[in-house]
């Protein structure tokens, strides 16, 4: 037990120390690795797991039984509304196959019937827990279709938001995580301080959850009088609340138990699969977004790309802990550096002029009317922007006819492709196991289904 | 060591020549024009030579360009990590005959995007292992995300007045 407590300790001061200079770079899989990851790969569907079954067992003694269980799609610790398809050989999961598709809304198809301005509204309601970012990576595909520029409030505003989003958002996989296995306090911790972030995303953009505040262009409107008071209260005591959560959970004998070696993912068979985010993090590939493929000027500030390396479920709950107090960091710098000056572009074939230029200014009037009414038409094209979200790279692909509404919008939605690493490392291992790897890969079925 | 377009660009069009590469850039982001059959050549060459790495296969979807020919294009985007680099590819299905290889051999991580973009579109990506549908039931009629799909099938009535939301109803018309 004294060994494995050191290490864990260890583990822990080696993910702190990642990402700082003269610390050894983690490499990238070679190809050769992804190509024999390729291969051994199956991410079965849950029709392949029955038939499966069904051959297994029908020559099979009576001593020698598997069976197919279905888990949920209403089962608490399934985070939604998924379905998992799991053949069981006692406690042993055989394979797993989750289906999907319960909560489709057809988000992407509806945006294709929207123009671009009121689109957004759908952006949000795909991850839920992310509004700001995936308001974000909407916007910047756009942006990127309009090829505009955004002026530097908006800039850092953006940058600061998207912080406090991904905090928003850890916060509840840390919560519902603990829940899962069990551990009660640590869920209304985490859902105390989210309070506070969704009292900031309130006093921004007047809504809690939905907040469609960052647009096409710059952000809704300008940030509040109280704005950055409330935030760098939030600041001040949010470091202290992540070292309770620490205090509660990193050397619980019973979180260690249920985490340490559970649902391992090696950086090959990660990459193969298309991970992304702390899952992909914590297996040891070094690939942030904001790092990688910088948007929004994230080359500007400073925070470490942090990796660990055994990629097991507690590696990924230290990953991801680490990465809240880097977001305090980069969030900390953002309201420090926020200018001042206009919020929104200045483009006025994309950016409404204000209100009291109507009254004097004939092209104004017909700019706010031409906006509301038509929209902006961005040139014929397409583009694919990504951002680094809470559960890892999120991509929206805009094309443009040319027309007001976009006729093509689709979303990479990292739920969704992360979830396909489930059977891969569920299988072999016991059912209870499965509960902790699927609250650590952490997907929000809205963004799942779309 | 960053890679750019033009140096990817004239790689490319060494290896493969301009037969079946049409290269575009759009924005900043650098597009190939692919044939079906040179799909998988392709993203292997990109995958596996040591000075490319596109070893991370971000986004697989269909866009359906009702009226063009070929009607759908299947779009990927793949990134190299190592050089810092994304590439897209898009590939024409024409309407009569919608297949595609698929690169399930070549990232697993294709395995739902592939079954959502036949789900969607009823591009047949040849080589799935189950290429069934993902998000709609299994005894869904059509491919919602076609442009010749309607987005709802019969108008919201605000009515109680029974004969007339009857009148409006699809069996109405038979």
């Amino acid at each position: 037990m004294a060994v494995a407590e050191r290490s864990v300790g260890e583990r822990r001061a080696a993910i702190y120390q990642s990402g700082r200079d003269g610390q050894p770079d983690r490499a990238f899989p070679t190809p050769q690795q992804v190509a024999q990851a390729a291969r051994e790969i199956v991410v079965p569907s849950p029709r392949q797991v029955i038939a499966a079954n069904a051959r297994r067992m029908k020559d099979a003694s009576q001593f020698d039984q598997s069976m197919v269980l279905n888990m949920g799609p209403q089962h608490p610790s399934t985070h939604g509304v998924l379905r998992l398809v799991v053949e069981l050989e006692g406690e042993e999961v055989v394979q797993l196959a989750p289906d999907i598709g319960f909560l489709h809304t057809g988000i992407e198809k509806n945006m294709e019937a929207k123009t671009y301005q009121k689109a957004l509204v759908m952006t949000e309601r795909t991850d839920y827990l992310g509004p700001m970012i995936n308001n974000l990576v909407y916007a910047l595909a756009v942006e990127k279709l309009l090829d505009c520029e955004i002026p530097p409030r908006a800039q850092v505003g953006r940058v600061l938001l998207s912080e406090l989003t991904r905090m928003n958002s850890y916060l509840v996989w840390l919560g519902t995580h603990a829940l899962d296995l069990a551990a009660m306090s640590v869920f209304l911790y985490c859902f105390r301080e989210r309070e506070l972030l969704l009292d900031i995303f309130e006093l921004v953009s007047g809504a809690r959850m939905h907040t469609s505040y960052i647009r096409p262009g710059g952000l809704a409107w300008d940030f509040p009088k109280e704005f950055k008071a409330t935030v760098q209260h939030f600041l001040n005591i949010f470091p202290s609340r992540i070292d309770e959560y620490e205090a509660l959970l990193t050397d619980n004998p019973i979180w260690k138990e249920r985490t340490v070696g559970v649902g391992k993912l090696t950086a090959a068979d990660a990459v193969a699969l298309g991970a992304s985010g702390a899952n992909l993090r914590a297996a040891g590939v070094p690939y942030d977004v904001r790092k990688l493929f910088p948007y929004s000027g994230y080359e500007n500030y400073d925070f470490r790309l942090i990796t660990g390396t055994e990629g097991d479920t507690y590696e990924r709950y230290l990953v991801r802990i680490a990465e809240l107090r880097e977001a305090v960091k980069i969030a900390q710098q953002a309201l420090d550096n926020l200018p001042d000056g206009p919020y929104a572009t200045s483009d006025r074939k994309i950016w409404p002029p204000p209100k009291e230029e109507i009254t004097y200014s004939m092209e104004s009037l017909i700019h706010h009317f031409k906006l509301w009414t038509e929209g902006f038409k961005p040139p014929k094209g397409d583009a694919y922007a990504a951002v680094e979200s809470g559960r890892g790279e999120l991509g929206c692909y805009v094309v443009s006819d040319g027309s007001s509404k976009p006729y093509r919008v689709h979303f990479r939605g990292p739920s969704f492709i992360n979830l396909q690493a489930l059977p891969h490392m569920a299988k072999g291992k016991v059912i209870g196991d499965l509960i902790a790897m699927l609250a650590s890969l952490d997907p929000v079925l809205g963004e799942v289904d779309r | 060591m960053a890679l750019d377009n033009a140096t990817v660009r004239a790689r490319l069009m060494e290896r493969f020549g301009t037969v079946v590469l049409e290269a575009s850039e759009y924005r900043g982001d650098l597009a190939f024009r692919v044939q079906p059959d040179d799909l998988l050549p392709l993203t292997l060459f990109l995958r596996d030579s040591p000075d490319l790495q596109y070893i991370w296969l971000a986004s697989i979807t269909g866009v359906d360009y009702l009226g063009r020919e070929p009607r759908f294009e299947v779009v990927y985007h793949l990134r190299s990590l190592v050089n810092q680099h994304l590439v897209v590819l898009k590939v024409g299905v024409p309407e009569e005959q919608p297949h595609v290889p698929s690169l399930v051999p070549l990232w697993p991580t294709a395995t739902y995007q592939e079954r959502e973009a036949w789900d969607m579109f009823g591009i047949v990506f040849d080589g799935h292992p189950d290429l069934q549908r993902i998000l709609l039931p299994e005894d869904w009629d059509g491919h919602v995300q076609r442009k010749d799909e309607p987005l709802v099938y019969e108008e919201v009535m605000f009515s109680f007045n029974h004969d007339d939301v009857d009148a409006q109803k699809p069996y109405a018309k038979e």
